[in-house]
């Protein structure tokens, strides 16, 4: 047996509307403050389609299947790049008030960093 | 057995993907969580392209000779594509994001259009729910590629205005039609005539031909304000258009994560649609035109033009005070400057918070991602519905660069064209600054009544140029609100 899959069209029309509704449950979650990332970071996520690109290309046999191939990877591969490079930037951009950056992580790091850098004048507190 | 192996791979690692894609959006839910949530689905990604490699073990005969070649051009355009758009988002100006993202999401429509015309060309698709699907996908990209070039170009100011033909939707209606045909003339002569793609490649060629004509024949009659709803369709185009093609390939990561964002697109848009009171049909296929002009009401009160130093010695003693950025300051690059005022209040204890209208900008969210960038806390920004109650007790509304979004007459003149469309409620604070380049009328062109009203006073000049001097006078006064 073999782990080819394969999406007959009823299956198909089900996994749209299952996926569409989760879609529309995730989405809605999301605060208009977020929109514009939330836009880059969809957009990234529809980048996956280079993997279809991918899989023309390596099955092109003809010199047009591999040009148009190329393209689709090309193009494939751009918005997967710069829809992650810009929502990334713009959502390190969040701060809440009085603290340092987004989330935890970043705060404790710094934290971290900064008795290393103090211990030489005052070891221990910091 | 190698072929086995590697379906079993792929098959994993695109679930494994799909289900972190969906994780990371999902993540997006608040600021606190979201940086975390771009990089969970940023390794999915990872790790789907990577297994796709896998693909080399699966190839059929016909392709095996290329295949040396074929990696190398994989390989190339991975890294091509990736570098440029890398480089180019790291570097891109956060004021130009709506372009950005314009860009990227084309570049998507154009890699769903093109790995649909590898199949067509290819003759690949057989059958008619196949080939329908192919040539949907195809539809869909191609528009969602060309109206995003030339979205991207307008929202660059590189297009300035926008064409109006009279007779241009009727037009690019046929263009349309003409499209559809051609299609329905391919699925009728392969599946019916049993005549194979490949003997027909010019009947494809003008189907994609007029695919790409009519997206922009589609997005250049679009003005600029309505280009958060432009940005939004073409996001749920592409991503429609994968999730079809993902369905053409049997790949079911691609049909999860296009139909997610089609699904995300389609939400957004008709937010955006509410938040302007305009359907989305209108926006895509009419204008604000000029026909249907209306008698404004004579409006009662006059203008009463204020200097801004007056007008920011007034906020540091007042005790609260919202503010209502709009386009006006971005056009300015008056952010940070604004926030610059904003913490010598808040220093003199005045308390502060931002009101944003989900209109304001050229994208769903333009203005806080704006604001952010400008260091303004999260905390700071609130959305309309939760700070409308909240104006009535301010002290000070200070509208900046923002005029639509504000005018009352969106809940009292029924006759208004904006009347119905949700809007901030300056005019119910007791006292109401304008800062304004001049008098001139809205995106709806109409004339803003609360720019009349008895507590109203203007500020004249260039957005970032009132925030300074508005800080300066601050500054003027002395100790307690310099020791910011």
């Amino acid at each position: 047996m073999g782990f080819q899959i394969s999406v007959g069209g009823f299956i198909a029309v089900y996994i749209f509307m299952v996926t569409a509704f989760a879609g529309w449950v995730i989405i809605g979650r999301v605060p208009a403050i977020l929109h514009t990332p939330l836009m880059s970071g969809s957009n990234f996520v529809h980048g996956i389609v280079v993997v279809g690109g991918i899989f023309t290309l390596l099955n092109a046999s003809t010199t047009l299947e591999q040009a148009i191939g190329f393209v689709a990877v090309l193009l494939g591969a751009g918005n997967v790049a710069g829809g992650f490079a810009v929502t990334q930037r713009m959502l390190a951009m969040f701060k809440a008030s009085g603290h340092p950056a987004h989330g935890a992580k970043h705060a404790t790091r710094a934290k971290r960093a900064a008795p290393a850098a103090v211990k030489s004048i005052a070891p221990k507190k910091v | 057995m190698l072929i086995t192996i590697s379906q079993l791979i792929i098959g994993s690692v695109d679930l494994i993907a799909a289900f972190l894609l969906m994780f990371g959006l999902w993540r997006m839910a608040s600021p606190v969580t979201a940086p975390s949530g771009i990089l969970v689905a940023g390794v999915g990604m990872v790790a789907a392209v990577l297994a796709s490699f896998l693909y080399v073990f699966t190839v059929d005969a016909a392709a095996r000779p290329h295949l040396p070649l074929n990696i190398g051009l994989a390989a190339a355009a991975l890294i091509i594509g990736a570098g440029v758009a890398w480089w180019s988002g790291r570097k891109v100006a956060i004021t130009a994001m709506p372009q950005a993202v314009a860009l990227f999401n084309g570049m998507g429509g154009g890699a769903a259009g093109a790995i649909a015309a590898v199949e067509l060309f290819g003759g690949e698709t057989h059958g008619a729910p196949a080939l329908t699907v192919t040539l949907l996908g195809a539809l869909i990209g191609s528009i969602s590629l060309s109206g995003s070039i030339i979205a991207w170009a307008k929202l660059d100011a590189l297009l300035k205005k926008p064409l109006q033909v009279p007779g241009l939707q009727l037009f690019n209606g046929g263009v349309l039609f003409a499209c559809l045909l051609v299609g329905g003339y391919i699925v009728f002569s392969a599946v019916g005539g049993g005549t194979p793609l490949v003997a027909m490649p010019h009947l494809i060629e003008i189907f994609f031909g007029i695919a790409l004509v009519y997206g922009i024949l589609m997005t250049l009659p679009i003005g600029g304000a309505d280009m958060p709803v432009v940005i939004s369709v073409y996001n749920a185009f592409t991503g429609l258009a994968v999730g079809l093609e993902g369905f053409v390939l049997q790949n079911p990561a691609l049909m999860i994560a296009g139909m997610l964002v089609g699904a995300a697109g389609l939400l957004l848009t008709l937010l955006m649609a509410k938040a302007m009171n305009r359907s989305v049909a209108k926006i895509l296929f009419a204008r604000f035109g000029p026909g249907k002009k209306r008698k404004q009401g004579a409006i009662k009160g006059s203008l009463k033009p204020v200097q801004a130093s007056d007008a920011g010695i007034f906020m540091r003693y007042a005790k609260s005070v919202i503010i209502v950025p709009g386009y006006g300051l971005a056009v300015s690059q008056g952010q940070g400057k604004l926030y610059d005022f904003v913490k010598l209040l808040q220093a003199a204890g005045v308390s502060v918070k931002f009101a944003i209208h989900p209109v304001a900008g050229r994208m769903p969210g333009q203005m806080d991602v704006l604001l952010a960038e400008a260091g303004v806390p999260y905390d700071l920004i609130v959305q309309l519905a939760d700070v409308n109650e909240e104006f009535k007790d301010a002290d000070v509304a200070l509208v900046i660069g923002a005029n639509d979004v504000v005018n009352p007459e969106a809940r009292t003149d029924k006759t208004s064209p904006i009347y119905g469309m949700p809007i901030l409620n300056a005019d119910q604070a007791k006292k109401c600054y304008v800062v304004k380049r001049g008098d001139g009328k809205g995106y709806a062109g109409i004339v803003n009544p609360l720019f009349y009203a008895d507590d109203t006073f203007m500020v004249y000049g260039d957005a970032a140029a009132v925030c300074v001097s508005m800080t300066e006078a601050v500054r003027g006064l002395g100790a307690p609100a310099a020791a910011a």
